[in-house]
């Protein structure tokens, strides 16, 4: 692992080193990672000079994991083992999986043992979650980033739908986890994709990305002005995609094969997964061909051979593609704009490609969409740009993204209603406070319900988590005070904590919903993944505790060389003593001990932090000054 | 630190009155963000991200309350300690109340006929009541100083900004 060097305490930090960091955009369909090398967004491709990967992961008989090409060629001989499209099933349980009938895995419903409420896949090696599933994409990325960059990656911005709730971020976020890779920030899919084409083109102005991927709808509205990217407003629906097209073929086709052969027999496994490949061949070839021919042998025999048309297809999904304009009024209606207001059209997934999404986007927009990028990297490419920015390598492109969160978060009052607490399209970062008070004289105890969603009633909007406050002095019904915070992050994370007022008893909860992976869940997994011997991991957390003392002495010693007139000579001492004390340790062979000096530093630093902050606003503001701020 | 809120308005320095100077609000509220958002304090010790945690959430919160009318006038009468939504100050003259009702009843009709275009109508009709009542508040609050009548129309105007929300649900129903 690259050390940082370590420059003296008062003189300036010397230049980092270039850090290794990527954007990975994990699809439905296919997964992309990307790096800035040279100043330019590039994707890494692997040895055949694939940039795509299938995100298809087959679990062999022999105990081997293949991802990828190798896994997609075979996903009709093996549907069970052959996992397509995990993606949909992210953070979700059983009951929200629709056409189960037609999907041709093995599922098994979450159990309480496992404490998550998430679905599960039997395969040859077991019961998997999509979780599990998800890491061994993104490791297959990692490993190829690794190998073409010739060093170890500091951290990865992994790309999410924008509709994504908290349990599919979360889920998302401990798939990296499991995969090892440092999760520097989850990126909103549709605002990575703007990144892109935003600094591509210098484009300034409100732009809409209309992005249409394999398993998922986005469109978000931004506001592009000097290098702030802000969203505007988000909408989607987190499971409608190019799958779905697919899906639909693959009806239309049974209905035909049924025409001249009433007695058709019910498919197996690997005939659904054929049948399903061959209308998504039949999606593609549409693209550029009046007619598709659908032609394969199924199990029992029975000969298919029926021939689609454009128009046919135009019939068969036009529904689906009528199904992605309401989200785009909803986001249109909340961003308070009108059509003229839109400068452009961005259009981002491969579904995008079909004709007759691109004729209805222009129709509603009144305006030629944009696809002068590849529509399947654009993602990956704006996901790097961030991931290089915050692994703090030094970049031209200065520019700060302000994205916000798409559903609104709630609690559950009286009735099996829902109270919101913070709205959807509210920016992030966001803390809000709403207080609740006790219905029973007496009661001692409050049972706190997140729920996330955008209904009146609890039982239609998902719920994330449950918990208790407990110890709240008895009085009469309406007297209590209960301050209940939700804060979400720029990850777009929700934490919830609850405070009586009183008396300040207080119940903390990150969201972990019951789809996530517990923290001992992880931990475990991470073992078993873990061939190496002791030696190596504390060789590993020796170096991570020595890049992190390096990274933040020479932070603070830079802060002190330029803002060091901000507090007083004593403080700057007292500093001083701390950042000789840490440099000291990083030559010893403990690394808790460094941990522990990064700790007392940082803690001796905070009123200098408060104070710099206040100049910085002050600075940015052209001389005025903050009385206060009261945080 | 001093436990004194910060003015949402010295925030982004510009001036503390209800008219509101939407460039400057704008393009301060970019540049405090450019400055202070977490994202710029990646490799900074744990203290300044956390400062800048805490910054970047309140100029959100900041910068929604200033871009909503409404929200504006609760706030200004909020820094004279008014609260212009407390149980006390529920009296509505007879008049409005009766306007609310037909509101409602006419969105209730709408939704049962389907009609997104009425309901747009509607819409439209409250933005123009909506904008009468913001020059109202410039008046009393910039000009005249009366914060008494101020308060009647602040709560004019959230009650009109619940229909106009309720308005959105109902047409965002009716479209899916």
């Amino acid at each position: 692992m690259a050390l940082l060097q370590i420059s003296e305490p008062g003189m300036s930090a010397a230049p980092h080193q270039h850090r290794l960091a990527v954007g990975i955009d994990l699809g439905t369909t296919n997964s992309l990672i990307a790096t800035v090398r040279s100043g330019m967004s590039t994707v890494l491709q692997d040895d055949f000079g694939h940039a795509l990967l299938p995100s298809v992961v087959r679990y062999m008989p022999n105990g081997d994991i293949v991802v990828g090409h190798e896994a997609q060629a075979h996903q009709s001989e093996d549907p069970i083992n052959t996992i397509t499209s995990v993606k949909r099933f992210m953070g979700r349980s059983l009951n929200d999986i629709s056409n189960k009938a037609h999907i041709p895995y093995r599922f098994v419903e979450g159990t309480d043992s496992t404490t998550t409420r998430s679905l599960q896949l039997q395969t040859r090696a077991g019961l998997k979650t999509p979780i599990e599933i998800s890491a061994e994409i993104l490791k297959a990325l990692k490993a190829r980033a690794e190998k073409s960059l010739g060093g170890e990656l500091v951290g990865a911005v992994i790309t999410v739908p924008a509709y994504f709730d908290d349990a599919q971020r979360q889920a998302t976020k401990d798939a990296a986890r499991l995969a090892g890779l440092n999760v520097l920030r989850l990126l909103n899919e549709p605002t990575a994709a703007a990144v892109a084409y935003g600094l591509d083109n210098a484009a300034e102005g409100t732009f809409v990305i209309y992005d249409l991927g394999g398993g998922t709808f986005d469109v978000s509205i931004l506001r592009l002005s000097k290098g702030v990217f802000e969203v505007l407003a988000t909408n989607g629906d987190a499971a409608l995609g190019g799958d779905d097209f697919d899906h639909r073929i693959y009806c239309w086709v049974l209905d035909k094969v049924r025409e001249t052969n009433a007695n058709f027999s019910p498919l197996t496994e690997e005939d659904t997964r054929l049948l399903l490949t061959k209308a998504r061949q039949a999606k593609e070839w549409l693209t550029d061909n009046f007619e598709a021919q659908i032609v394969c042998k199924l199990s029992n025999g029975t000969l298919v051979d029926v021939t689609l048309t454009a128009s046919q297809l135009v019939e068969v999904t036009e529904h689906l593609v009528s199904k992605t304009l309401s989200p785009t009024r909803k986001a249109m209606r909340d961003a308070k704009l009108n059509l003229e207001d839109i400068n452009g059209v961005v259009m981002v997934g491969g579904a995008t490609r079909m004709p007759h999404i691109r004729h209805a986007v222009q129709e509603y927009f009144q305006q030629e969409p944009l696809t002068n990028l590849d529509p399947d990297k654009v993602v990956a490419l704006g996901a790097a740009i961030q991931a290089n920015i915050l692994a703090g390598n030094k970049s031209d492109d200065d520019l700060l993204l302000l994205d916000v969160t798409p559903l609104s978060l709630g609690l559950e009052t009286m009735g099996g209603l829902v109270e919101k607490v913070i709205h959807r399209n509210s920016t992030l970062p966001i803390a809000r406070a709403q207080e609740f008070t006790t219905y029973k004289d007496g009661q001692t105890a409050m049972s706190v319900h997140v729920v996330q969603g955008e209904r009146e009633l609890v039982s239609d909007c998902r719920s994330l988590a449950r918990f208790e406050l407990r110890g709240i002095p008895p009085m009469a019904a309406g007297a209590a005070r209960i301050r209940v915070t939700f804060t979400v992050d720029a990850d777009g994370l929700l934490s919830v904590s609850a405070r009586e007022q009183s008396t300040g008893i207080e119940a903390n909860i990150a969201v972990k919903p019951s789809y996530g992976l517990t923290e001992d869940e992880i931990t475990n997994m991470l073992k078993a993944s873990f061939n190496s011997a002791e030696e190596d991991k504390k060789a590993r957390m020796l170096a991570e505790a020595r890049v992190n003392a390096g990274a933040i002495i020479s932070s603070v010693s830079a802060a002190l060389a330029v803002d060091g007139n901000l507090i007083s000579a004593t403080e700057v001492e007292a500093i001083e003593a701390e950042i000789k004390k840490l440099q000291a340790l990083t030559t010893a062979e403990d690394a808790t001990a460094i941990n522990q000096a990064v700790d007392t530093l940082n803690h001796a630093t905070e009123a200098f932090a408060a104070a710099r902050m206040n100049a910085s606003v002050s600075r940015a503001l052209a001389g005025k000054n903050l009385d206060s701020i009261n945080l | 630190m001093q436990s004194t809120p910060i003015n949402y308005f010295k925030l982004f320095a510009i001036a503390e009155q209800f008219e509101l100077d939407v460039a400057s609000l704008e393009s301060n509220f970019r540049k405090t963000q450019s400055a202070n958002h977490p994202d710029r304090f990646v490799s900074a010790p744990a203290s300044e991200k956390l400062v800048a945690m805490q910054l970047a959430t309140l100029a959100n919160e900041a910068y929604s309350v200033l871009k909503s009318p409404a929200k504006r006038a609760k706030y200004m009468l909020e820094q004279h300690g008014i609260d212009a939504i407390a149980d006390t100050n529920t009296a509505m003259p007879a008049e409005f109340l009766m306007q609310q009702m037909e509101w409602r009843e006419r969105i209730e009709d709408a939704k049962m006929a389907r009609s997104i275009t009425e309901l747009d109508e509607i819409a439209s009709e409250l933005k123009l009541e909506t904008n009468s009542l913001i020059n109202k508040l410039h008046e009393l609050l910039d000009i005249k100083k009366d914060l008494a009548s101020a308060t009647a129309v602040t709560r004019k105007l959230i009650f009109i900004d619940k229909v106009c929300a309720d308005i959105d649900q109902v047409i965002e129903q009716l479209d899916d």
